[in-house]
């Protein structure tokens, strides 16, 4: 095993500590969680079967390994971020119609108020 | 002093078969030692289901906004304890849990207390019974659940449940908002909470979707495993 292997090992414990410390906390859904956990498993396997990078761009027909890593890599993220892009856009929807429902509560509960006091 | 129950329908777009639910369960006959109130919780429906129940004297608990059927659920837990209800009794919308076996779960209740009472429609192998593959996905977290909670539980995805006072006051803090049931035991049972199992008959749904399909299906597997695992290592109090 070479000294790289290693390090992202390290490292990649790491990360996937720090991510069952999220959940368990409450800080992250497990839904998002598992787009993560999934990276890092991904990861460590490569880092354990070095030749495994080679054998995949051959079999994909592309001749630097390394251009495999970065064009699937891209594409993970860009899908991830058009999935994060649809969540935010359904939050803000949310907030907006809940915002509204508390500004046309209040405006009846003062009514009543107002009733009382007359 | 009759004891306070109180029956929760979490409802997402049941415009077609909450009206039957409500008629029979209106119908039904508890006995003095029971102040029944029925609250159904409308989870952002789509579809006519508020104008429907308005038709009925019950309580509604209008969702704004879908939170998910756990979510909606906790609404009403909260509410029975914020009103101080001993007993709260999960029962769906869909129609699939036919009302008048709820006199069983209180039965259950009053024969052997337990914090939490599962109905469950394997333990005697009648009525419905769920297609093939669901069922192999319910072994599996059966299996899962029995490794975390050292616990055997049959029909650990049913909706069927009754909460009593310290089931209410936890789950009202503690409740997951998606596919609740089997991550809600984990958590109950690491609180140490008694939980019992009542058989019960279950009826395929009268109307609208589970919220459970297709691809779906492989994605509810991992989720739940996922958080069920980690409600185990996670800390309740």
């Amino acid at each position: 095993m070479q000294k790289i292997q290693i390090i992202i090992i390290f490292i990649n414990s790491i990360l996937l500590f720090y991510i069952a410390r999220l959940i368990i906390k409450g800080k992250l859904r497990e839904e998002y969680a598992i787009a993560w956990i999934v990276c890092t498993i991904l990861l460590m396997f490569f880092s354990f079967w070095r030749n495994g990078l080679e054998v995949l761009a051959k079999i994909f027909g592309i001749f630097e390994a390394p251009n495999l890593v970065f064009i699937s890599f891209i594409f993970i993220i860009l899908i991830y971020l058009l999935h994060l892009s649809i969540v935010n856009t359904k939050l803000q929807k949310d907030i907006t119609k809940l915002t509204q429902e508390i500004a046309l509560m209040k405006q009846k509960v003062r009514n009543n108020e107002s009733n009382d006091a007359a | 002093m009759p004891i306070k129950v109180l029956i929760i329908i979490p409802c997402f777009n049941e415009e077609k078969s909450i009206a039957l639910l409500l008629e029979e369960l209106l119908k039904i006959n508890f006995s003095n030692k029971y102040r029944v109130e029925i609250v159904v919780v409308n989870d952002g429906s789509q579809d006519k289901t508020v104008e429907v129940v308005s038709q009925f004297n019950i309580t509604i608990l209008d969702l704004p906004v879908n939170i998910g059927i756990g979510g909606a659920v906790q609404t009403g837990l909260k509410y029975a304890f914020e009103n101080d209800f001993e007993i709260a009794i999960q029962v769906d919308g869909d129609g699939q849990h036919p009302p008048m076996e709820i006199l069983k779960m209180l039965k259950a209740q009053e024969e052997n207390p337990s914090n939490l009472i599962i109905g469950s429609r394997f333990i005697s192998k009648e009525g419905f019974q769920s297609s093939l593959l669901r069922r192999l996905g319910i072994f599996y977290l059966h299996w899962l659940n029995k490794i975390l909670t050292q616990k055997k539980f049959y029909d650990i995805t049913s909706g069927f449940r009754l909460f009593d006072k310290k089931a209410i006051s936890l789950a009202a803090r503690f409740y997951p908002d998606e596919y609740p049931e089997p991550e809600s035991l984990v958590i109950f049972a690491k609180a140490g909470f008694s939980i019992s199992e009542t058989p019960v008959l279950m009826k395929p749904r009268q109307g609208g979707q589970s919220s459970i399909r297709y691809f779906s299906q492989v994605y509810y597997i991992i989720k739940v495993s996922l958080a069920m695992f980690f409600s185990y290592i996670r800390k309740v109090n």
